[in-house]
């Protein structure tokens, strides 16, 4: 291949790079392992986790199981190792399957278009907001403070430098609801949109219907946000907001310390032009076949550039494709009894605790603590082999006493006696 | 002559929800072993929906199916050369497949404590080690999600710093041959884009740039090597003019591929850059994503990364500190797309430090070798030595009325994804050709048959080419139709 290239030597093929640009050492990294080696580097990291311990922890990322079917898709090298398909002829498997998730979320979220996916839930956020400011032409946010406190970080990352402003409003301190009135005194004729979360970051379930009309008699939209995608099987969906955004981490997404996810968008048909991201259409073949393909790329960075409604370029097909398995395994029956286990292991949970907030609640609830430190009853726990809620003090100040705890389908009675046990004592 | 193929049956196969019926299942769920409590009595009736109208109902052996046969109808790396330019289509070893699957590490939960999350931090400081030394930068964040959201973060860190300075600054350059994300981010940053001209050569004009900077200019976006192929011979030059106006440099790493243990970002003046995970380092694509997307810095810019940050406290021990009053803020809830993190350093250590520059080299003969052997039959863009991937103009095709988007469905007929159609816009009718580093010299050589084979079909039979694909399961979408009455999702008829 050299004498091809009329070369002598390797060295030769990057000869021409001007000499102060240029490496002249080795890059100092080990030398390189074998498969074995390597596996057994991973292997041993793993040990220094809490592997096999019970958790209790939700707040955004979820302990549920994953259906085995889900790896055995994901893993075939046809989707594994394939592009974005832009090119359609040779990737209708990507397609037909992101033309199914978009129907399936359409079709749990109440709205009428979805997106071929978001990077997760946190960073769907801010596009939301991003969105309504261009549908409204507005610039003010208005943010529920129990929508996922790290959501509400990132949206205010993305707006410090977009130049745009973001008001918090409350909750109501007896349900963990939405305070609608201080809702209704934060909204004003600038106001481009409403996010709220539900079930929210305490795991209760709020009042869309409420919250939706409030920010249309403004003339603002509103954003539901949901962390537990599970719930979706269960509760009424939004079908009041403008956009609905979310997290998929909860269909056989492995919590893998934070990442990848996949977050979705989805909204109304009259929206979907200013829809970020990637979206699959259906059309024909040349044969008259019906076929799928990319669409309204007219959006898009690729072709807009700095007019585009995002930069977002990749997002996160595979973890997409893995949901939608998820999805396909339970169906229309085991998706709604997967939830009703998780709601009713929550409330077995819950029994006999002092809950914070007294409304409705799906997997996830706020427990004060009586006179111990949430830390202390955690170390308690540690030494069970559980792992157990998450302290909001690091989230909020008020609520020091208190941890959130989650119960899913994997939560086994003897483990949720032993919390139980713990905090009651 | 077509080597690669040969027509073969395909699977027709109907829409989950087409082939529902009532009452199917996939599932088996482990009985209650908690009482039962019913829905309405504890969310409240109104909160509670009815059943997910038209939601999939199909067995295990039929879902299986269902996505093995879509499966089918795809084109992945696991089976032939991907030649897509700029996207860098190298094989995706499956070690860093079963590692990212390990318990301990799958199953670890962002908030859990950090005394039992030792060993997915320490993976993620080793990442960000070994990138720092690969880039030349002094620290790098793994918490953009992609490509793009790097760009992103990069370009916000640069914001904070002017501010930092009392003054943000209004305009980012950027040079007509630049990714479409680059502008697209800048936007989103808050800041006006000016173009900047390319030379003959296809690389950034000092003089154009020059003329281009004065004070209101944050920074200048690059991609090196540029999305012709081609290293930018001024870049010190380049970074140096920037910073004589105090202007910042972000580095477009998507074709850090060809960079690898030869050449480092930061040696040669670059602030700022970010590398896709799923490119150079081998993490699969999977359709579209996950990525993952690290950002390098150099030490003027470390205080403005996004929070939290990986220290280690006194007893040695990892910690999150979120104590980083100058940060930009988190770009992302937890701390990084992490199951591509523990994949891209089993890549690293894999490969080694010799590893790696070998794959760039590898990278650089083959992309090469493709560019002699067609040198003939197209007209290559630029003279410029080509680095990892080589850049053809459809010009002598297109005066036969063949141009480089059927050249590329008629690839398919032979066996191969196309290459990047029709980018970058500078070239006319671009066919941009990035094998990798894992391409066989056998499958390379078929594939450069199949486009001197094609360039024959022009001069014999455009119709051939024109009307192409003939051979695949589906030939020529109709995207015009799609686009014009769009349909998205499945309703009931």
């Amino acid at each position: 291949m050299l004498s091809v290239c009329g070369l002598d030597s390797l060295e030769q093929l990057y000869a021409h790079l001007p000499e102060e640009t240029k490496l002249n050492r080795p890059l100092a990294l080990d030398p390189g392992k074998s498969e074995y080696e390597i596996y057994d580097y991973f292997k041993a990291r793993a040990a220094e986790n809490a592997d096999g311990y019970a958790s209790f922890l939700g707040a955004g990322v979820y302990s549920h199981y994953r259906p085995v079917l889900c790896d055995v898709i994901a893993s075939r090298g046809e989707f594994l190792t394939s592009y974005t398909p832009y090119q359609a002829e040779m990737a209708q498997g990507t397609l037909t399957s992101i033309f199914e998730f978009q129907t399936m979320i359409c079709q749990l979220t109440g709205m009428e278009v979805a997106n071929a996916s978001m990077y997760d839930g946190s960073t769907a956020v801010p596009e939301a907001a991003m969105m309504a400011m261009r549908i409204t032409g507005r610039e003010h946010i208005v943010v529920a403070s129990s929508v996922h406190p790290e959501y509400r970080q990132v949206l205010g990352t993305y707006a410090r430098n977009g130049r745009w402003d973001i008001d918090t409003f409350g909750y109501d301190a007896q349900s963990g609801r939405l305070n609608l009135a201080e809702l209704e005194a934060k909204i004003g004729e600038r106001t481009a949109c409403v996010i709220v979360q539900s079930p929210n970051f305490f795991g209760v379930v709020e009042q869309i219907p409420a919250a939706a009309a409030l920010a249309h008699k403004h003339g603002a939209l509103l954003v539901v946000v949901f962390t537990e995608a599970v719930s979706l099987a269960l509760l009424e969906p939004p079908r009041e907001a403008d956009i609905v955004v979310g997290e998929l981490q909860s269909f056989a997404i492995s919590p893998s310390y934070g990442g990848p996810f996949a977050g979705v968008m989805a909204t109304k048909e009259k929206f979907m032009r200013q829809i970020p991201g990637r979206l699959v259409g259906e059309t024909k073949d040349a044969n008259g076949n019906r076929a799928f393909c990319l669409t309204l790329s007219t959006r898009e960075q690729h072709i807009r550039r700095e007019k585009a409604t995002s930069n977002i370029c990749t997002n996160q097909a595979l973890i997409a494709l893995t949901a939608t398995v998820f999805l396909s395994v339970y169906g229309k029956e085991g998706l709604r009894e997967l939830a009703l286990q998780n709601l009713s292991k929550a409330h077995y949970l819950s029994a006999g605790l002092k809950r914070k907030f007294d409304g409705p609640f799906f997997n996830e609830f706020v427990v004060e603590c009586g006179g111990k430190t949430p830390e202390a009853v955690n170390s308690a726990l540690l030494e069970k082999q559980i792992v157990g809620g998450l302290p909001l003090g690091r989230f909020y100040p008020e609520l020091a006493d208190c941890v959130l705890l989650c119960a899913t389908e994997m939560s086994k009675r003897a483990e949720m006696d032993l919390v139980r046990g713990t905090l009651e004592a | 002559m077509i080597r690669k193929t040969r027509s073969n049956i395909s699977q027709n196969e109907q829409l989950l929800f087409e082939m529902s019926s009532p009452g199917k299942r996939g599932y088996q769920l482990p009985e209650l072993d908690v009482p039962a409590v019913d829905a309405a009595g504890a969310l409240g009736g109104e909160n509670v929906r009815d059943e997910v109208t038209d939601f999939p109902e199909v067995s295990e052996v039929e879902t299986i199916r269902h996505f093995s046969r879509l499966s089918t109808w795809n084109y992945g790396i696991d089976l032939g050369m991907f030649p897509l330019g700029s996207c860098t289509m190298k094989y995706n070893p499956r070690i860093n497949e079963a590692v990212a699957r390990i318990d301990g590490l799958a199953w670890a939960h962002p908030y859990q404590p950090e005394s039992l999350s030792q060993g997915v931090m320490e993976i993620v400081a080793v990442l960000e080690g070994a990138l720092c030394e690969i880039f030349g930068m002094d620290a790098v964040t793994l918490q953009p999600a992609a490509g793009a959201h790097g760009e992103f973060t990069g370009i916000m860190m640069v914001r904070s710093y002017f501010e930092a300075q009392g003054n943000a600054r209004k305009v980012v350059l950027v040079p007509d041959s630049a990714h479409g994300t680059n502008p697209a981010t800048a936007a989103m940053a808050g800041y006006q884009i000016r173009n900047i001209q390319s030379n003959s050569q296809g690389m950034v004009d000092v003089g154009a740039l020059e003329a281009s900077i004065d004070d209101s200019v944050a920074a200048l976006m690059i991609t090196n090597p540029n999305t012709v192929g081609v290293f930018e011979e001024n870049i010190a030059q380049i970074c140096a003019v920037m910073h004589s106006k105090g202007g910042q440099v972000y580095m477009d790493g998507a074709n850090m591929n060809a960079l690898v243990g030869i050449a480092r970002p930061g040696d040669f003046g670059v602030d700022v850059m970010h590398s896709n995970l799923h490119k150079t380092f081998s993490t699969p694509h999977g359709g579209g994503g996950p990525g993952a997307g690290a950002v390098g810095v150099r030490s003027h810019l470390e205080p403005f990364l996004p929070a939290p940050r990986l220290r280690k406290n006194a007893e040695g021990a990892w910690s999150w500190d979120y104590d980083r009053p100058q940060s930009i803020g988190p770009v992302k809830a937890f701390y990084g797309n992490f199951g591509v993190i523990v994949r891209a350093l089993a890549y690293i250590l894999a490969h080694g430090g010799v590893g790696l520059k070998n794959a760039t080299v590898d990278a650089l003969l083959n992309a090469n070798y493709i560019r002699k052997i067609l040198e003939p039959y197209y007209e290559i863009a630029y003279p410029a030595p080509s680095m990892h991937e080589c850049v053809f103009s459809d010009s002598r095709q297109a005066a036969k009325g063949v141009k480089t988007g059927d050249i590329a469905k008629r690839l398919i007929d032979y066996g191969f994804h196309p290459y990047t159609v029709s980018f970058p816009m500078i070239v006319h009718g671009a066919l941009m050709i990035e094998p990798t580093e894992t391409e066989p010299k056998h499958e390379i050589d078929l594939f450069c048959d199949a486009l001197i084979s094609i360039s024959q079909e022009i001069d014999e039979n455009p119709e051939l080419v024109l009307k192409a694909p003939h051979l695949s399961r589906t030939p020529r979408v109709d995207e015009v139709l799609a686009a014009r009455k769009p349909v998205v999702r499945w309703k009931k008829p």
